[in-house]
């Protein structure tokens, strides 16, 4: 139920890194790909795409209310996914627009979440 | 007690398996799946028995008045009127499983896991009603509600009997059932899908590992 404000700047800071915003993964540290890695491939399994599909996904790409499949039981479905591979937790509180609007916001939060747990 | 109905392929064969449906919404998620397995054992030689859950799929039994441990009669009744050998459970249907029998528990769910789910469903949906800030919509007053009153989880009726058998319910940890995992499948399960679907080289993998361990082919 606490998020601490750090922990979101951290992170960003980290982001700023990278010369590029998109999902470059040589420029991703070890955990970071595996996070990576391991949520796109929850997309894939919950929202029944192709491994090319989510391959495809950059930071921009919109998720909640730009893919059809992504309903409210589907999100319930990716959350809970999420919680089991990436062993987190997701409160009430993390979920926000900005969370589920874009696979970066999704990343992120999972990235903030695995590093906390 | 009640009579429900059972989908059944019954040849009066020696092997006869029972099979204890997924819960909620994922019953409905995978019921053409499982039946397509069904289909196929009975194509291997193997009798099979689907029964309905007091208060699920086509049973006149209101959900909100049912518990973990009245299913697990149901599901013990039914094991004895089909004279069932062996038992197959689906997700949290393992919770069910009878513990004599010897059988398989294909990618089981303890009882908070489907409670998560199912809260997270309901929160999520009144977010997106604009209901955001109705704090009983939060995951702990919905679980302090089930626990109290029952409450309604994404169009389910959960009493507070069942939600509390839930929140305790683990499959116990026995050897008469084994585990079958996603990996021994392949491909991703039906379950996290959207819509109901099937998927037959899934449901021909699932059926081959009960069929070997009954008949060995």
């Amino acid at each position: 139920m606490i998020i601490e404000p750090e922990q979101d700047a951290i992170v960003g800071k980290d982001e700023t890194d990278g010369s590029t915003p998109v999902a470059d993964q040589t420029a991703l540290p070890p955990a970071r790909v595996e996070i990576d890695a391991m949520l796109r491939a929850i997309l894939r399994d919950v929202l029944a795409l192709d491994q090319d599909q989510v391959d495809g996904f950059t930071h921009d790409t919109g998720l909640f209310g730009h893919l059809p499949e992504l309903d409210s039981m589907a999100v319930a479905s990716l959350f809970t996914e999420m919680e089991d591979r990436l062993d987190i937790i997701i409160e009430d509180d993390d979920v926000d627009g900005e969370m589920l609007e874009t696979y970066g916001g999704l990343l992120t939060f999972a990235e903030t979440r695995a590093l906390e747990s | 007690m009640a009579e429900e109905m059972v989908l059944a392929f019954d040849g009066g064969r020696s092997h006869r398996l029972l099979v204890i449906p997924a819960l909620f919404d994922e019953a409905g998620k995978m019921r053409r799946q499982t039946v397509e397995v069904m289909h196929r054992l009975n194509l291997s030689g193997i009798d099979s028995f689907l029964p309905d859950l007091p208060g699920c799929n086509e049973s006149r039994q209101p959900l909100d008045k049912q518990s973990l441990a009245g299913w697990r009669n149901s599901a013990q009744a039914a094991a004895d009127e089909f004279g069932a050998t062996c038992v197959l459970t689906l997700r949290a249907g393992a919770l069910l499983a009878p513990a004599q029998l010897p059988g398989w528990k294909y990618a089981p769910l303890t009882g908070p896991k489907a409670l998560r789910a199912l809260m997270m469903a309901q929160s999520i949906s009144a977010k997106e009603a604009g209901r955001a800030s109705e704090e009983d919509q939060g995951l702990d007053s919905l679980a302090a509600a089930g626990r109290i009153d029952g409450v309604r989880l994404a169009g389910w009726h959960i009493g507070a009997e069942l939600f509390s058998g839930l929140e305790q319910a683990v499959a116990l940890p026995d050897s008469q059932q084994a585990i079958i995992d996603q990996d021994d499948i392949g491909g991703s399960g039906l379950w996290m899908r959207a819509e109901p679907g099937e998927n037959p080289e899934q449901a021909d993998a699932l059926a081959a590992i009960i069929a070997i361990g009954l008949i060995g082919r």
